[in-house]
């Protein structure tokens, strides 16, 4: 498998606070890995310094075989982001939120054109393509958020909480279409504190005050720490650990 | 006694049909949760409820008195927390709790018991100015104001939205002890797993109440066998899963398949040979579960496909 993210004994400090506190794994092409913390946890520090929005205090990252902060022009061509709050513009159609982001990303002429077309096709957009997207329900509005995130054909999708709130069947038809995108070999990367969203990924990693606590498959971790839930889980580690609350 | 009757109520916004014949009974001493996806009708329900919309038609009682005619006295007598922090950023932590307890004519020592459990944590910062709390502690704080005139229902618009887990726990186990002390909770959610903790529970999907019932109760309105399925590599056969001739629908649940079966002659083995006959090799693990609350949503949204 190749290593499309990995993460080498990474220290953030703000001041005299470690906000990120020497942690190492690393993400295999195709895989779907959930990142998940408390408020303050680390995982936003994390996830911008994986970006290359900030820099390490110490350690090493690389992303898609760049290194996160001296080459992140190279590492943001190659990652898409999905959030479910804020990602596309409202009172553009669909049509036209997948060629603005096309053209921010560099694509532009029959190259954005075709992938456009794609996508469009992909997703089953064409019905809606020129309807604007506040007069789409939530479940759509999530779908295209996807579309446009993959616009640029990034090795890497960020996912952030990309499904509170929403319901349970358009929960599901948007996780099944991310096991197909990482069936094709695009990792995802999910930040979300609802912890049912992490069910649905290969393997987890668990942040408490900056440190991981756990890593591994869902299942395993029910096993290992005997719980029936993730949710059970992550509060017997978040609980343990985060005694101050 | 009801403390809440909701019936046969209706609210548009133009021509979007937010509410759509709506009945619910909230019982008293009961924690009631009304659970849905964003932009279902939660909000407009509780609104309502608050007496703060008023419906097309239909009605709402609240501990017997109408929301459109006896609103001071409903005002008088319940809590509410809406899902946006309304407390004053400029006020302290004490300053906002004295407000309100002034408002309804009562004072934060006669009823400071109801309180401690949530407000505890929050005085030793009592005066700092409340936009300066943290996210848990303002929702601290905003449900120690919805709860010091001691209201007969506390009325709460998703509390946990946008919340982290570990105070999402808290928050329900406050909840609980709220509860115990004898008052009437009646709370939004979109997370289906919260629905564990409540007494009963409405579903409600694009303005239309989709069941009412406790969450162990919906496991028995569930009229298929239900299997549970683990195995190395299923989402690839996911289409082939649904082809088999006894499969109603099979959907994801976690890193599992749920498979509902049409056949109430079905068994683990017959399943299992079923899996095997379409190319699913390597231990598969079966099985019969019952039906979560989930499981019933699901299927109430594909029986009605207008919902979805």
């Amino acid at each position: 498998m190749i290593k499309t993210i990995e993460v080498d004994k990474l220290t953030k400090k703000f001041g005299s606070f470690t906000a990120v506190d020497n942690i190492s794994f690393s993400v295999s092409s195709g895989e779907i890995l959930g990142l998940l913390g408390a408020n303050g946890a680390g995982k936003t520090t994390t996830i911008k310094m994986l970006c290359g929005l900030l820099a390490p205090t110490s350690g090493k990252i690389k992303v898609a075989g760049y290194n996160a902060y001296l080459q992140a022009e190279q590492i943001r061509t190659r990652i898409g982001y999905m959030s479910q709050k804020f990602s596309l513009y409202n009172d553009l159609t669909v049509w036209e939120n997948i060629h603005f982001f096309g053209g921010v990303y560099g694509l532009w002429g029959k190259q954005l054109k075709l992938r456009a077309e794609a996508l469009i096709d992909d997703f089953e957009m064409r019905p809606f393509m020129n309807l604007t997207v506040q007069s789409l329900p939530p479940g759509w509005r999530q779908r295209i958020a996807l579309a446009v995130s993959l616009v640029h054909n990034p090795p890497i999708i960020l996912l952030d909480e990309p499904t509170s709130g929403v319901d349970p069947i358009a929960r599901r038809m948007f996780w099944e279409t991310i096991h197909q995108i990482s069936a094709n070999g695009t990792t995802a990367l999910v930040t979300t504190h609802y912890i049912d969203e992490a069910e649905y990924c290969n393997n987890v990693l668990v942040m408490v005050d900056g440190k991981l606590v756990a890593a591994g498959q869902p299942n395993e971790l029910k096993s290992l720490y005997n719980s029936t839930t993730m949710d059970d889980v992550f509060l017997s580690l978040a609980r343990n650990e985060n005694t101050k609350i | 006694m009801s403390y809440i009757e909701i019936s046969n109520l209706s609210k548009s916004y133009g021509k979007i049909k937010a509410l759509n014949n709506v009945n619910i009974n909230v019982d008293a001493g009961e924690l009631f949760g009304l659970i849905g996806p964003d932009g279902a009708g939660k909000s407009t329900l509780i609104r309502i409820v608050t007496t703060l919309l008023l419906p097309d038609s239909g009605y709402v009682n609240v501990l017997g008195y109408n929301t459109r005619e006896d609103y001071k006295k409903i005002r008088g007598e319940i809590g509410y927390m809406p899902a946006v922090f309304s407390l004053y950023s400029d006020l302290t932590v004490q300053e906002n709790l004295d407000f309100f307890a002034g408002v309804f004519g009562a004072t934060v020592a006669e009823n400071y018991n109801l309180i401690r459990g949530v407000y505890h944590m929050l005085e030793p910062f009592k005066n700092r100015p409340a936009g300066k709390l943290s996210g848990g502690m303002k929702q601290k704080l905003a449900l120690s104001c919805a709860l010091i005139h001691r209201p007969k229902v506390l009325i709460l618009d998703e509390p946990t939205t946008g919340v982290d887990a570990v105070s999402r726990r808290e928050l329900w186990e406050l909840l609980y002890d709220i509860k115990h002390q004898g008052i009437t909770i009646f709370v939004s959610t979109a997370y289906m797993d919260e629905a564990k903790q409540c007494d009963r529970v409405a579903l409600i999907q694009k303005g239309r109440v989709l069941g009412v019932n406790s969450p162990h109760g919906f496991a028995q309105m569930f009229p298929h066998k239900l299997y549970d399925v683990y195995a190395d590599g299923i989402w690839s056969f996911l289409d082939k899963i649904r082809a088999l001739d006894t499969c109603k629908s099979a959907y994801m649940f976690g890193s599992n398949l749920h498979y509902v079966s049409t056949d109430d002659a079905e068994t683990t083995e017959t399943l299992t040979n079923k899996l095997h006959q379409i190319g699913l090799s390597g231990d598969v693990d079966i099985k019969q579960i019952n039906a979560g609350i989930e499981d019933y949503f699901i299927r109430q949204l594909t029986e009605n496909a207008e919902l979805s």
